[in-house]
């Protein structure tokens, strides 16, 4: 899987996270030869993969700040990319909600700085202007900062295609490789849990780790990573309907705050919860907290109240002791380091390879641009677009709660970065992602998937038959 | 053409039928068999899975089939019975058929390998059944690795595999269900580390309680699951037991039982009334919904009841949208039927004036949701009519006749005073 020692790449990408796959992407398309190191079974498998799915526009990040700048080149390339590659956008706009006058009175402040941003479309708005762009709002709210640019995405096709793309211009990804050490002699020799690999330059968008594996390295780590975990419940689609925006709260200057907002895949998540903590692993949800969550959904939207709980999950944001993004470069060592990403990485992900690749021509490499650019097209998994059970000779159904079609099992598996773990096609495919959690496909999946995946369904299923 | 000419059309049309049955488990069957003993030409069944049964295809440890076919069958057994009956009667079976969305005008949006289509009938049933709940509908705490599921997947795992999804299981749960998982473990090569159950004592009846035991499984009520612990799979779990201890359990699985949940989401899809206690839609005495062109029955109305109760029960409501079909559909006034906690549910939801000379449903069907010792009561406006004092559990059905007068009553309401 890893080529021979003697194949030295350009580039190292350390980490197939959203930042990872993004930064992956763009070195490839710079003509780079890029191999992208991931600890997990797969790629997504840390802080990726429980994200909020808004596509910020940066209305309400620090001004003049790095994670501005980067978030709306983010955003940006992916409103010019994403038609051509299949990537969702749903244009649902957002709300920010005021539920007392003093939250209101910020609200003015908020639009200045959303402005001073360079966000045009910003628009105050009474309560009932609000709740006639939303009426499922509560009778609660006293005001409401109207911001038309926010949307909701699909977070796991984004960083699959565009590691996909790189994997089209040739980009290795081995999987199942930590990182242990690292020797630089005017190149690099990284020695992994998959085996020694050599690359030129390295970029460590390792997230939760990027610390860990700064100085693993010998790179003497300029931050330290807090996890910040965050729960979050989503509902079933009948909430759907009751929830066409995204609701913001008034942010305070710890967190963004608690969210009701609509996915592409027409849930309705209400999330996250903001918990300091010292392990990088484990993000566990607690029963208490997940009740909290729903109590508070119901008081923003009072319908949510009655209806069923589909998934819950929770993820740790790579926050660092600063709020910043925590970008460390050295020339010297042709090293990287994209760390801190701690909650925008979703929208700033293809600003932060921008970046990287600006950084790196620094160290006076220059790549010759790839002769062609293999077009890619993700299938699509949201409810916006015609999905494959619409569609003619899809197989059967298998997961019957998503609608998920055996071709389009069969496809993940054979496309070029196919699921390494349960989770992983559960993210490309959506199967068991539904209502019913796996009581009709659970079975099914373990019979299709056999020894597939890293932790298979069923136990020895080698010695069963 | 004539409209004579147009309707006869139609009526030969593939994707028309008198009748269409969404679901062919026990309930569902049951009411194409009786729409064909009826004399309904063309009845048809839209099944999602590759075969008829529901259930009780991966259910093989239940008896089923006495009353309606005078013999015992283990559940895959009584499945085939029921696909072979709905064959011979002439019922037009479509297997792989999934219902995406119900139309007011009783046109149906199905998928099949074929891709997308239009069916359309003058009355649709609704069989579509229940599921046990999930780990994240009943907020579970811990980890999310791969090895917690429910009692329905793991039979699946056994049934239409022969594979297992673990060894040595924490199972939670106390309803009959959940010794029938118990069973499947025992009889599969798995051995369970433990047995829980959060209330104070097994929802499931004696002697089922005692079986554990019998077998050497410790089972602990009042125990609650504070963590599961585990990076791929399942590696071990917290219980709080009754009198605060917290034991930690190695294990590979966690096996969910019980916990029932209509499967309604065609109907959360199409915006149809659901009644709020059951999670199930809103029916009538003859099984009607609010939109008079939809039937339903089984255990899409109330989680849950047994493979016979489903089918007599669908039986019923056949003969009700048989006799339906002879005027047109009835949108007379409805009375809903309200009730408060610890009343689970009231089955009907509402009765409705004009109904059928026969209704489908002689009895109103109760649950509650914890043990109460007291008096239920019906009363019609403001009337009691019935009452009866007991100690009434959770998870068992409650029947209450439905008296005539209900049906001129323009308030109908269930009471309980606790003595307790």
């Amino acid at each position: 899987m890893v080529q021979s020692l003697s194949t030295e790449f350009d580039v190292a990408v350390i980490g197939a996270g959203v930042v990872g796959c993004a930064v992956a992407r763009r070195f490839a398309l710079a003509g780079a030869k890029v191999v992208v190191i991931e600890k997990g079974a797969d790629i997504l498998s840390g802080a990726s993969k429980a994200n909020s799915a808004i596509l910020h526009t940066g209305f309400d990040a620090p001004e003049g700040s790095l994670e501005l700048e980067l978030v709306k080149a983010g955003r940006a390339e992916y409103l010019s990319i994403h038609g051509r590659m299949g990537l969702s956008l749903v244009e649902t706009g957002a709300l920010v909600c005021a539920w007392n006058p003093d939250e209101a009175e910020r609200l003015a402040a908020i639009a200045e700085q959303g402005r001073r941003n360079g966000i045009a479309e910003l628009g105050l708005l009474t309560a009932r202007q609000a709740r006639e762009t939303m009426p499922g709002l509560s009778g609660h709210l006293t005001a409401a900062l109207e911001v038309s640019g926010e949307h909701i995405i699909d977070p796991w096709s984004a960083p699959l295609g565009y590691l996909t793309q790189a994997v089209g211009l040739g980009a290795q990804l081995v999987r199942n490789a930590e990182v242990l050490s690292g020797s630089f002699d005017g190149a690099w020799r990284i020695e992994t849990t998959a085996g020694p690999i050599l690359a030129a330059s390295i970029v460590n968008a390792a997230g939760l780790f990027g610390d860990i594996v700064d100085a693993r390295l010998g790179l003497a780590p300029e931050f330290t990573i807090m996890p910040r975990k965050g729960q979050f419940v989503v509902l079933d689609k009948a909430a759907r309907r009751h929830v066409p925006r995204i609701v913001l709260p008034v942010p305070t200057e710890i967190t963004k705050g608690i969210v009701v907002c609509p996915t592409a895949f027409g849930n309705v998540l209400v999330g996250p919860t903001a918990e300091e903590q010292d392990d990088r692993e484990r993000a566990t949800v607690e029963t208490a907290t997940l009740e909290a969550l729903l109590k508070r959904g119901a008081e923003i939207v009072p319908a949510l109240a009655s209806i069923s709980v589909t998934a819950v999950y929770a993820g740790l944001r790579p926050a660092s002791e600063k709020k910043h993004y925590r970008i460390s470069v050295r020339p010297d060592r042709r090293a990287i380091t994209l760390g801190g990403v701690r909650s925008t990485g979703l929208s700033a992900a293809l600003g932060l390879a921008q970046h990287a690749l600006t950084l790196h021509a620094g160290f006076g490499t220059r790549f010759d641009l790839p002769l062609s650019v293999p077009d890619v097209t993700m299938p699509n998994l949201t409810e916006t677009c015609e999905r494959d059970w619409q569609r003619a000779d899809h197989g059967e159904i298998v997961c019957h709660c998503e609608l998920v079609t055996r071709r389009e099992i069969d496809a993940t598996f054979s496309s070029p970065v196919p699921p390494g773990d349960f989770g992983g096609l559960r993210r490309r495919t959506r199967a068991g992602m539904g209502r019913c959690q796996g009581f009709y496909c659970n079975a099914r999946l373990a019979a299709m998937t056999g020894d597939r995946l890293a932790v298979p369904l069923a136990v020895g299923a080698g010695d069963e038959r | 053409m004539s409209t004579a000419q147009l309707f006869q059309q139609e009526r030969e049309d593939a994707s028309y039928a008198d009748v269409i049955v969404v679901g062919g488990g026990p309930a569902g069957v049951a009411a194409a068999l009786k729409l064909k003993a009826r004399g309904i030409a063309r009845v048809m069944i839209l099944e999602r899975e590759p075969a008829l049964g529901g259930a009780t295809r991966h259910c093989s440890h239940s008896p089923f089939g006495m009353r309606e076919f005078g013999r015992i069958y283990f559940g895959p057994a009584y499945a085939r019975r029921l696909e072979r009956e709905a064959q011979d009667a002439g019922v037009d079976i479509r297997i792989g058929h999934s219902v995406v969305e119900l139309g007011q005008d009783g046109a149906l949006l199905v998928t099949s390998a074929r891709g997308v289509e239009s069916l359309k009938a003058r009355r649709i049933v609704l069989a579509t059944g229940a599921r046990e709940k999930p780990r994240s509908a009943l907020l579970l705490p811990g980890d999310r690795p791969v090895g917690v599921i429910t009692t329905g997947a793991l039979q699946s795992y056994v049934a239409f595999h022969g594979i297992m999804p673990f060894r040595r299981p924490l199972i939670i749960g106390s309803e009959l269900v959940s010794f029938s998982a118990l069973l499947t473990c025992l009889t599969h090569r798995a051995r369970p580390v433990a047995m829980i159950e959060p209330e104070p004592e097994p929802l499931a009846r004696s002697p089922f309680q005692w079986f554990p035991r019998l077998v050497g499984v410790p089972f602990h009520c009042g125990a609650v699951l504070m963590d599961i612990r585990g990076r791929g799979r399942v590696e071990e779990a917290d219980i709080r037991l009754a009198d605060g201890r917290l034991l930690t359990v190695k294990c590979d699985g966690v096996l969910l039982t019980g916990r029932f949940t209509p499967e309604a989401a065609l109907l959360n899809a199409s915006a149809v009334d659901v009644a709020a206690g059951s999670a199930g839609p809103m029916i009538d005495q003859d099984g009607r919904m609010a939109n008079p062109i939809f039937f339903a029955s089984g255990n899409l109305l109330r989680a849950v009841e047994t493979g016979g109760w489903s089918f007599r029960e669908g039986r019923r409501v056949g003969a009700a949208v048989a006799d339906d079909l002879a005027r047109e559909p009835c949108n007379d006034l409805v009375v809903p039927v309200t009730f408060t906690e610890p009343l689970k549910l009231v089955i009907p939801t509402m009765l409705r004036r004009g109904g059928l000379d026969r209704p489908a449903f002689r009895d109103f069907q109760l649950r509650f949701t914890k043990r109460v010792q007291g008096r239920l009561s019906l009363h019609l406006d403001g009337t009691e009519v019935w009452s009866k004092i007991g100690l009434w559990l959770p998870e068992r059905r409650v029947l209450v006749p439905i008296p005539r007068a209900a049906f001129e009553a323009s308030q109908i309401a269930f009471h309980v005073g606790e003595t307790n």
